[in-house]
């Protein structure tokens, strides 16, 4: 192993993220004062490897050179929604080898009586042995270990590659599983044997399972890549240990993330959303509603006091819940693909069918008939046809305006240019009631936040959206089309505890509860210390998940310090509760749910200012501008400047409308916006009244 | 004023979703009972003022009470009419539950708020939460064998809980001292409330930014267009007359099944669900209320046409004829618990039985249709405490044009998940033997139905009493168009050694229980939809590999040698 080093300024540090569509990286060359480097390769779905190391090639930097990489990648989210699995099988207690596949009695969606549902592991690769433990931790039925070995001889003759072991009340006595996994282990050709309390240690035996038979599933596949990509980094010259994103948002090295490779399910996401913290950050926006737009999906997120919000109850589809702490990220079924028609009512709807990537939105030249978001966006003038990136054959602004007109106009009484109007507006009117219901409306005041928009399409939308949500500014950043790259720079080591309480504060002892955030402390700061980098400093939070003696649900409530009294923990508790719901209730009690700690390695801080290349900003406002074109707001043409985003001045200030554009991204200002740009090359919008 | 273009109306419709679905969030979030916080068993909507019909409803509400509300909505504002509500004042909330005044069982409790623009009345907010205890001779309510409403728990006729948005302690102490577990009711009231002030903030927002007078001609035109929307789905449906029956196993009582007939007569751009020759009014709680009748046809409805909005609009061309004198339309004092959970699904089975001769292409074969409610009240010695305990299980899916059904599925009128066995060990004195596929209980078909749920609970501790309030056991879910039924529902008590098998099948109340006694329940599986013998006989083998069935079940119920 090299020596320890930190990826201070003077280090040359890349962030590579593997998206659907395209390989993004971004490199800063600390040695060159900041210098930065930007590349966008087509994602190698086969092998994303070739991918990352097309991407490092384009950039013409040595890969020798490069002191520290950073990898995001979606190697596990594929192979979960794809069901590209690797052969896993479970061993579970007796008479419970059904619970993956039952679920907990649910259906797709409230209305409409099908649906489908396809187990992680399959029946056939379930088996059972005899052990029991009671819910108290007791042993009942003691494990059978002539069973256990003949169950994994006969999985492993069934040609499973990976195995899981789960349960019955594990978490509250692992010893069952344990020793089955010694038993396993002797049996089993490689390392691939997870256990169902290893990764959660929570009651709910079909969350936990799952959760295990992800990790599992997914283990192998992970494994492979993770080799895969540092043989060719290797091969170029890099031979550091590199880190990956997790989906807690922090990065851990490549050598220990399949352990736990569940929480790399949801990378892509987390580290966008901690890109949109570190900037915003810096900017001195602490609360921000995140919101990446794409095409078939937007994901959005919030983040408070610069911290994003960590869940520990992700679905990331139906009925496949990955119970680890991970950047709550919410996915709505919505983005540029979705497709507007006219319904039997004679309404307008937007969605939920969508065109994808293919054939994709009409403008997209592949063969797209319906009408989409992305097309009302060109038809207005706020995307210019030559801004997009993944046209195959051009279709002109006339022929998608003919569309409209055919497909909505005809039945509504519109023009093709109004008739694209309606649906944009009423996209990002269904828009912002989705991001609402995941994030202000969980008794947040809209007016405390700032919209980060990012991705391709975030931007585009963005100004209308928060008009809409009420949140008064705006923030685009430099790069909004690198921003999970620059979340892979950004991030720091981050490891997450969670122990299970559930008692009532009444009762609580107070030197057992700080016993144990301790214990979390010393847990996360010795696997920190076993990193190839090393940290400036050691940040630990500590936060509570409390509820009403009775209740289900729980508000996660921040504490100050380890050492918690019963007093603080009711008083912080009751404070919270009454800022979410306006309810107080000091009838009753209040009850401590799970203790979390997290432990970050705080990486050193990286100068964002020359995201965009300050030689190539222009003097004035007026020699950015690259033309004047027509762009339909609010019913009506203006004529709006367009401006080259990378030309800007700094300091710039740019009244609404206008248009900026940049190489992956269009930001829109409407009419009564005002824009300012700050020193890290960020666009920030007031909006203005309606 | 502006004419009221699409594009405004489109958002207007939006928004008033939008109003609803935050109210839904808003209720379960806040909420302490498990039943409304985790099962989500409530919803809100937003009423007319004139006549309470139904103007919006919160997507993700509970499906049972679509259109529910509508008219216990009704019932408030007529008897604020006639005097014997009093008149509504800004931050009133009446508070009702009394079944025969628009409602489903006793559990279900109502409120409903006006919501006042220039010091009138401009629309109602209402909104349904089921309470885990309303009194009544049986813990949690669902009795098996009540011949009487009053046994059946608290009967609130609408009255103001909280004045002026201030709770009244009076009304308050009435209800805590008739229910069990009152100490955290507060909680559910409080949610429930804040729900409702929640969707008026939303609302006033939307009023304030568009006007009132565009929101009401708004509403009126999204109800023109929702039963626009309704009879352009009907259209399509081949002119004539579907029939179908279900049956409930018994009313617990009488051990008789009860029968649901049921005519559909699509005629142009109308339904008309006849229900003229079921049973009469039943002595036990499986009557049900003209409310929950009609909300379990709608309910049907949407299943099946999941892309008309909720709103009073959709439901103006689907014509019910109000099956009076029968037990789909008891009065006063019929006792009903059973009438939400159980009888509410035989009658969207029926509708489906019907509409799947009409619509092939989209409706299923019968699901397994039942909450599955078993409930155990005990004592445990260890902790020195009483409990009630509740499974709900879900069952079998039909069969469809597409796809096999899906396995252990939700209810029917739910969407409630049902609790994790190890919640279920840590909280009860009981311990589950196996929790696991009721292999064999998918109905044969060329798509089969989806399978059960085989589960087995011994009482480890102390002494209890066993309830049961299911259904299908007499009969399995019908399978469809040459499809064969699922497997009937099947409880079996094990008690001192011996066999019991209720004489009700599915129900039985208060079987007393000891310490290693032991419940088995199977629960029903989905209907099989088309011929069974032309399913593919490799998926057949496949089931087999898989052993959701016997090598002779693939030769008995396809005909499949392997």
């Amino acid at each position: 192993m090299d020596e320890k080093f930190s990826a201070s300024a003077g280090n040359v540090v890349a962030g590579i993220d593997v998206g659907g569509t395209f390989t993004d990286l971004l490199l800063i060359d600390g040695k060159a004062g900041g210098k930065v480097h930007i590349a966008k390769t087509p994602t190698t779905v086969e092998n994303q490897a070739f991918g990352v190391v097309a991407a490092l090639a384009a950039t013409g930097f040595p890969v020798d050179g490069i002191d520290l990489i950073v990898h995001g990648t979606t190697t596990t989210t594929n192979a979960v929604l794809e069901r590209h699995l690797a052969r896993t099988g479970m061993i579970t207690t007796r008479g419970f080898r059904d619970v993956i596949e039952l679920g907990r009695r649910t259906r797709p969606q409230a209305y409409g009586m099908t649906g489908t549902f396809v187990p992680v592991i399959p029946r056939d690769l379930r088996l059972e042995v005899s052990e029991r433990v009671e819910a108290s931790g007791a042993v009942r039925v003691a494990l059978d270990e002539a069973e256990m070995r003949d169950a994994v001889k006969s999985l492993l003759a069934a040609g499973c590659e990976s195995l899981v072991i789960h349960f019955l009340h594990s978490y509250a006595n692992p010893a069952h599983e344990r020793r089955a996994a010694e038993i396993a282990a002797e049996l089993w050709p490689n390392g691939h044997i997870t256990t169902g309390h290893a990764l959660l240690s929570e009651a709910r035996e079909f969350e936990r399972g799952v959760t295990a038979a992800v990790n599992a599933s997914v283990q192998p596949i992970l494994e492979r890549y993770v080799e895969r990509l540092r043989k060719e980094l290797a091969a170029k010259g890099y031979a550091r240990d590199f880190l990956i994103m997790n989906g807690n948002g922090g990065m851990i090295s490549a050598r220990f993330v399949t352990q736990e490779s569940a929480k790399t399910v949801m990378s892509g996401p987390a580290s966008g959303v901690i890109a949109a913290a570190y900037t915003g950050k810096r900017a001195g926006f602490g609360n921000l509603v995140t919101y990446d737009m794409g095409g078939t999906s937007t994901d959005v997120a919030l983040i408070r006091n610069a911290e994003p919000a960590v869940s520990n109850e992700i679905e990331i589809e139906y009925a496949m819940p990955i119970h680890v702490p991970m950047v709550a990220v919410h996915t709505v079924g919505a983005g540029g693909g979705s497709i507007a028609r006219v319904d039997a009512a004679g309404l307008i709807q937007i969605g939920p069918e969508s065109a994808g990537a293919n054939p994709g939105p009409i403008c997209y030249g592949r063969g797209g008939t319906e009408p989409t978001v992305t097309d009302a966006n060109l038809v207005l003038g706020r995307l210019a046809p030559k801004k997009l990136l993944a046209v195959d054959n051009p279709v002109t602004v006339e022929r998608v305006t003919a569309v409209f007109e055919d497909r909505i106009g005809k039945r509504t009484g519109l023009s093709g240019v109004e008739a694209a109007g309606a649906v944009l507006r009423l996209g990002n009117m269904k828009m912002a009631g989705a991001i609402r219901m995941v994030s202000v409306s969980r008794g947040h005041d809209p007016r405390d936040f700032a919209l980060f928009a990012f991705g391709g399409a975030g931007p585009l939308h963005a100004t209308a959206l928060a008009r809409e949500l009420g949140l008064p500014k705006v923030l685009v950043p430099a790069r909004p089309g690198i921003t999970n790259a620059l979340g892979c720079v950004v991030a720091d080591l981050r490891h997450d505890f969670v122990n299970t309480i559930n008692q009532p504060v009444g009762g609580l002892d107070e030197a057992g509860l700080r016993e144990i955030l301790e214990r979390h402390r010393n847990e996360g700061e010795a696997l920190i210390a076993k990193e190839a980098v090393k940290p400036d400093a050691i940040r630990v939070t500590h936060s509570a998940d409390m509820q009403f003696v009775g209740q289900t649900h729980i508000i996660n409530v921040p504490l100050p310090s380890s050492s918690v009294t019963r007093a603080t923990l009711q008083q912080l508790f009751e404070k919270a509760y009454f800022a979410r719901f306006k309810v107080e209730l000091p009838e009753i009690r209040a009850n401590l749910v799970n203790l979390n700690t997290s432990v970050t390695g705080v990486r050193p801080q990286i100068d964002l200012s020359r995201l965009i290349d300050p030689a190539g900003r222009a003097a004035t406002l007026e020699q950015a501008r690259r033309e004047i074109r027509p762009v339909w707001y609010h019913g009506t043409w203006h004529d709006t400047p367009v401006y080259a985003r990378e030309k800007l001045p700094l300091e710039a200030t740019i009244e609404g409308p206008a248009i900026l554009e940049q190489m992956d991204a269009t930001t829109v200002l409407e009419p009564g916006d005002h824009a300012r740009s700050d020193a890290d090359g960020n666009i920030i919008i007031d909006i203005g009244e309606a | 004023m502006a004419k009221l273009d699409t594009i405004t109306l489109s958002v207007l419709q939006a928004a008033l979703q939008q109003v609803c679905d935050e109210m839904d969030l808003t209720f379960s979030r806040a909420a302490f009972s498990p039943v409304i916080a985790e099962a989500n068993d409530r919803s809100d909507g937003i009423y007319s003022a004139v006549d309470g019909s139904l103007i919006a409803q919160g997507s993700q509400g509970l499906p049972v009470f679509v259109g529910v509300m509508q008219y216990s909505t009704k019932t408030v504002i007529e008897m604020i009419a006639d005097g014997r509500c009093l008149a509504p004042e800004p931050g009133d909330i009446y508070i009702v539950n009394d079944p025969y005044l628009g409602g489903t069982h006793l559990m279900d409790v109502r409120f409903v708020m006006p919501v006042y623009r220039g010091g009138k009345i401009f629309c109602w907010l209402s909104n349904t939460g089921h309470w885990p205890d309303i009194g009544g001779s049986v813990p949690g309510g669902f009795s098996a064998s009540a011949t009487a409403v009053e046994q059946e728990g608290l009967r609130l006729p609408p009255v103001k809980l909280f004045k002026k948005g201030v709770l009244d302690p009076e009304i308050y102490a009435i209800i805590c001292s008739n229910i069990r577990v009152a100490d955290q009711r507060i909680g559910d009231i409080r949610a429930q409330a804040a729900a409702l002030l929640i969707g008026q903030d939303r609302l006033n927002e939307i009023l304030d930014r568009y006007g009132d007078e565009t929101v009401v001609e708004a509403i009126a035109e999204l109800r023109r267009r929702a039963a626009e929307q309704m009879r352009a789905s009907i259209a399509v449906i081949p002119d004539g007359v579907y029939r179908s029956q279900a049956f409930v196993d018994s009313d617990g009582v009488v051990n008789e099944p009860l029968t649901i007939n049921l005519a559909i007569e699509k005629r142009g751009d109308t339904l008309t669900f006849d229900f003229g020759g079921s049973s009469k009014p039943c002595a036990g709680p499986m009557n049900s209320v003209l409310a929950t009748t009609l909300s379990s046809v709608y309910l049907a409805m949407r299943h099946i046409f999941p892309e008309v909005p909720i709103s009073a609009g959709a439901f103006e061309p689907l014509i019910v004829k109000r099956p009076e004198g029968t037990f789909l339309d008891a009065k006063y004092p019929r006792p009903v618990s059973g009438c939400a959970a159980e009888v509410s699904q035989r009658i969207a089975e029926a509708v489906f039985a019907a509409m799947v001769q009409a619509l092939p292409e989209k409706v299923t074969a019968a699901p397994a249709g039942s909450s599955g409610n078993f409930a155990l009240g005990g004592n445990d010695p260890a902790r020195g405490r009483d409990y009630v305990m509740y499974q709900i299980s879900g069952g079998g899916y039909g069969g469809n044009a597409g796809h096999d059904g899906l396995s252990n599925g939700c209810s029917t009128i739910g969407i409630s998940k049902s609790p994790p066995v190890e919640i279920m060990e840590q909280a009860f004195p009981v311990l589950y033997r196996h929790y696991a596929l009721r292999e064999g209980s998918g109905g044969a078909g060329r798509h089969r139905g989806g399978f059960g749920l085989a589960y087995e609970v011994e009482i480890l501790r102390g002494e209890a009493r066993a309830s049961f309030v299911m259904d299908h056991g007499r009969f399995g879910p019908q399978g469809a168009l040459g499809g064969r039924d699922g497997a009937p529902n099947s409880v079996t008590v094990f008690r001192g050694g011996q066999e019991h098998v209720p004489p009700h099948l599915s129900k039985e109340q208060d079987i007393a229980l000891k310490a290693g006694d032991r419940v088995r329940v199977g629960t029903p599986g989905g209907g099989g939809y088309g011929d069974p013998r032309q399913r593919d006989p490799k998926l057949v083998a496949e089931d087999v590999r898989l052993g959701y069935y016997t090598a002779e079940q693939a030769q008995e119920m396809f005909g499949v040698g392997l």
